[in-house]
């Protein structure tokens, strides 16, 4: 697995502690909007957050969250925190 | 018209029973939930035991989505959810449909402080330049109508959804409210009650006034002494009590179970006048609060079989019997029975009112009055004023028709409300 899969991974698991009952985990895809879609409630994106900074050393901005509306969205600007810091 | 108002469901979550048959088991038999507190020895509290829910027996799933169980630290949101639903599912009625609330369903729940242990982390993080890594939960975790909302939401609930507060009354004016919404005619059923949180951060403020008992660290369950001439504080509690109130024409419309009638309730002010203080009532108020809830049930002073009393363990109890005694015109062996259930589970603060009004009615369903728990030793002065076979030392087999109970809280408030088996008639 690359680095990348690995992190599309561990995002995934993530986001889906934050679903709501009726939707699987196996709904996201990189596609996903994660309120739109996934019907994650707006609050909880916060929450998100700041799970993906502890989980990958990074700082997200207000405006890196207002961007992050998709699955793919996030995984970008985690790529982006990530390779800034090296 | 005036609606009839009924009970239609019980849920509870006290120190010493979690759920209707465990704590009518622990109430019947005089089971303590009061335990030593490690935390607050460690603390270096005078008073180092209390009573607390035992909720690692229970499956919080069932209560909680996975999303609301992250990071959910408010013990106080824990128990009221408990007892709400639990309460909401003992009436037989369901959450409304995900399309619409159901507008005829309200909810009182109150509180007194909701979520501290959360309160405390963000207040850290604040302090410390990081407001940004608290969470999103919380506001909705340390407001204090967080426990109504969060009931409001799960059984979607459309007419009125509010929390009230006014300290050791709260449960019990909860009730009230409730009542007199239905009886008015503005909702059908209510979901009415209390809750409080456990831990240092609620009881430390009793602790540092030096009113809860410092001797009873090794023998915490006979610490909490109501009526005793050796009780010397009360001893600090956490839980939730749930009553689902409804008019009686929505009861038997859908054919469910009746616990007891609600026929009168009042809550009333001493202004902290005459005697009364921030901490301490005003005797003629809290007779007149007892004699306005006979007079608003619309019964006699003699009609009533039995009392649950607010007494705490403190060194006012006397004083609240002889209150009852003026406001009733009874005294001596003609004195109704009387309890308190805190000699078992502590002072449960806001949820206080609340935990006993559900004990007070299940009497009603298990035909029985509650014993107090040690009070072998009554207190001399509440000899003078009744005899002590008004104050059973065990539980007993008995049928009452009409019961009392009174709730009295700081900021000098009084509560009193008067429950009846249910009749047709």
């Amino acid at each position: 697995m690359s680095e990348k899969e690995k992190r599309y991974e561990e995002l995934k698991e993530i986001v889906a502690n934050y679903l709501p009952e009726d939707v699987p985990s196996q709904s996201i895809s990189l596609e996903s909007h994660f309120i739109n879609e996934l019907n994650i409630n707006s609050a909880n994106l916060v929450d998100i957050v700041l799970d993906v900074e502890d989980a990958f050393d990074i700082m997200l901005e207000n405006e890196d969250m207002d961007k992050m509306t998709t699955v793919q969205e996030a995984l970008r600007i985690i790529d982006l925190k990530i390779d800034n810091k090296s | 018209m005036e609606n009839r108002v009924v009970i239609t469901g019980l849920g509870v979550c006290a120190p010493n029973g979690i759920g209707l048959s465990n704590f009518g088991e622990a109430l019947s038999h005089g089971q303590s939930g009061i335990r030593f507190q490690k935390d607050l020895n460690r603390l270096n509290f005078s008073c180092q035991i209390a009573g607390s829910p035992n909720i690692e027996e229970i499956d919080l799933n069932k209560y909680f989505s996975k999303v609301q169980l992250r990071g959910l630290e408010a013990s106080g949101l824990i128990y009221g959810v408990i007892a709400g639903k639990d309460a909401w599912s003992d009436s037989g009625l369901a959450p409304a449909k995900d399309d619409a609330p159901d507008w005829e369903s309200g909810v009182v729940f109150g509180t007194g402080m909701l979520g501290v242990e959360r309160f405390r982390n963000a207040i850290y993080a604040v302090d410390a330049g990081n407001v940004r890594r608290s969470g999103s939960t919380t506001v909705i975790q340390t407001m204090a109508s967080g426990i109504s909302a969060y009931l409001g939401g799960m059984l979607g609930c459309g007419n009125q959804v509010t929390t009230n507060s006014s300290a050791c009354t709260t449960g019990t004016e909860a009730l009230i409210m409730g009542y007199e919404r239905i009886k008015l005619g503005k909702a059908s059923r209510m979901l009415v009650g209390s809750c409080s949180d456990s831990g240092p951060y609620i009881w430390g403020g009793f602790d540092a006034m030096r009113i809860l008992p410092n001797s009873y660290n090794d023998n915490p369950e006979e610490a909490s002494r109501p009526m005793s001439a050796s009780a010397t504080g009360f001893v600090p509690g956490s839980g939730a009590g749930a009553l689902v109130l409804e008019s009686l024409e929505s009861a038997l419309e859908r054919n469910a179970k009746i616990y007891a009638e609600v026929i009168g309730g009042v809550v009333n002010s001493g202004g902290q006048r005459a005697e009364g203080s921030m901490t301490a009532p005003n005797s003629r108020a809290v007779q007149a609060c007892i004699r306005s809830a006979v007079k608003n049930a619309g019964i006699a002073p003699g009609e009533i079989e039995v009392i649950n009393g607010h007494l705490t363990a403190t060194t006012k109890d006397p004083l609240e019997i002889e209150n009852w005694s003026s406001a009733l015109g009874r005294k001596g062996k003609d004195f109704p029975f009387i309890n308190s259930f805190k000699g078992m589970f502590g002072h449960c603060l806001a949820a206080a009112g609340s935990i006993e009004c559900v004990g007070t009615v299940l009497q009603f369903e298990r035909q029985q009055v509650f014993g107090n728990v040690n009070c072998a030793d009554i207190h001399p002065e509440i000899l003078k004023t009744i005899h002590k076979s008004c104050i059973p030392q065990k539980s007993f087999s008995y049928s009452p028709k009409i019961m009392a109970k009174a709730s009295f809280g700081f900021g000098d408030v009084n509560a009193c409300v008067i429950f009846k088996a249910y009749s047709k008639n």
